[in-house]
């Protein structure tokens, strides 16, 4: 882990970093940390919201709306009047998407990751692809906060699409904090890759040194390095700092386990704003993570 | 000739009904004719990770099945097997035998709509 090790690296400077913000383990205070992190950057900074199952930034944030577009991924059709239910595309499939019966061929978009390998199988040139909705990409503007969210819809399995969806919105020049999807599936693969840097929220209980350490081990294997916030510290014990210091991650920030934080939090208030003795140490975590050494841009 | 696909977790006719469709340990295609069975093992659709049902679906009506007796059918497995012309018959007997019995005697009622939802 020498690429994370602070202040080594030649982007001491500030600049337009893609910051995540991660976790093993769900509801840790990721979106805390996020919207709290944008505010404390100080300048014009753009939040891309990827918990597309669940996006929560907007409760903070509080922008006005910009507008909103659907986002649609691309099925197979198929031409019922030109196959013969050869069933070659039903077997190419790795994801079941197309089933034949007898002689007909069914499609399930739901289950479809858009490879577009049964149109190039088909013998027949029976199947076309047409667009299918899976949810929106909407804007927001909250004073300095460009807010980008996906919101998928009701039913829909299929994140990683509107995750890229909404990462597609990112625009140069300015800072991107991306609040990303817990756990270490494939959406929280795919909001983590895009980015340079992960801060990783954690809890200091048995299960969030658990989960800390997947969010640890999946941030490794994609090559972005990590630190870690503990939140609600001084709730539970000293495991995941330990853990830490013997991994050699960076121990970015401790938010303490502070009853009035969440009570902010319910009322949808940024902590920054509700508490003003805690906006130093969000400063603090900004500076941080924007000295850190970041994975290279791809 | 019609041969019904009864799930079960068994390989006999006493063997208890597997209340799953897709994921069912194994399917007893028996022969309603000659009244003899064969065993159409489903192990490769229990690993899936999804659309089991619509595979094992699948399997059935390669095996030419005409008739489904279960416990349960998701939606995308009745499906396939409506696109097939397969009837799925639901039943709570606790064996193969007894399902069949009741398959038989006329009391299954055919599903016309799914009674659970995938990944149930």
């Amino acid at each position: 882990m020498s690429a994370a090790a602070a202040g080594t690296g030649p982007a001491g400077a500030r600049r337009a970093c893609r910051i995540v913000i991660a976790s093993g383990k769900g509801g840790t205070g990721k979106t805390t940390v996020a919207v709290n992190l944008a505010r404390a950057c100080g300048g014009p900074v753009q939040v891309l919201d990827c918990d597309v199952e669940a996006p929560n930034a907007h409760l903070f944030l509080r922008g006005t709306p910009q507008g909103s577009t659907p986002c649609m991924v691309m099925v197979p059709e198929i031409d019922a009047a030109v196959c013969d239910g050869c069933g070659e595309c039903a077997r190419l499939c790795a994801y079941n998407a197309i089933a034949v019966a007898g002689t007909r061929t069914l499609i399930f978009p739901e289950l479809c990751h858009s490879c577009g390998g049964c149109v190039q199988v088909c013998p027949r040139q029976a199947i076309r692809e047409i667009p299918h909705r899976i949810g929106d990409v909407e804007t927001q503007q909250a004073g300095l906060i460009t807010l980008t969210l996906g919101r998928l819809d009701i039913g829909v399995a299929m994140a990683p699409p509107l995750i890229r969806a909404v990462q597609a919105r990112a625009q140069g020049g300015r800072p991107v904090i991306i609040d990303a999807p817990p756990g270490t599936s494939c959406p929280a693969v795919t909001a983590v890759r895009a980015a340079e840097y992960a801060v990783l929220v954690t809890e200091p209980t048995p299960f969030g040194l658990h989960d800390v350490r997947l969010a640890v081990a999946m941030t490794r294997t994609l090559g972005v390095p990590c630190g870690v916030v503990v939140n609600r510290a001084g709730s539970g014990d000293e495991r995941v700092q330990l853990f830490c210091q013997a991994e050699a991650i960076p121990l970015l920030l401790e938010i303490p386990d502070d009853r009035r934080i969440a009570e902010a939090y319910a009322r949808g208030a940024l902590i920054f704003d509700a508490l003003p003795e805690y906006r130093a140490a969000f400063v603090m975590l900004w500076d941080r993570v924007q000295s850190i050494h970041h994975k290279p841009h791809e | 000739m019609m041969t019904i696909a009864v799930t079960t977790t068994g390989t006999t006719l006493d063997a208890p009904l597997d209340a799953r469709f897709g994921r069912a340990s194994r399917f007893l295609m028996y022969d309603l004719e000659h009244a003899t069975f064969t065993l159409l093992d489903n192990a490769q659709r229990l690993e899936a990770a999804q659309g089991a049902g619509i595979q094992s679906a699948e399997a059935v009506a390669r095996a030419g099945a005409g008739a489904v007796v279960t416990g349960h059918c998701g939606p995308k497995a009745l499906r396939v097997l409506a696109a097939a012309g397969i009837r799925v018959y639901t039943s709570d007997a606790p064996t193969v035998a007894a399902a069949l019995a009741q398959y038989r005697a006329g009391t299954l009622s055919a599903l016309t709509a799914a009674d659970v939802e995938g990944h149930w």
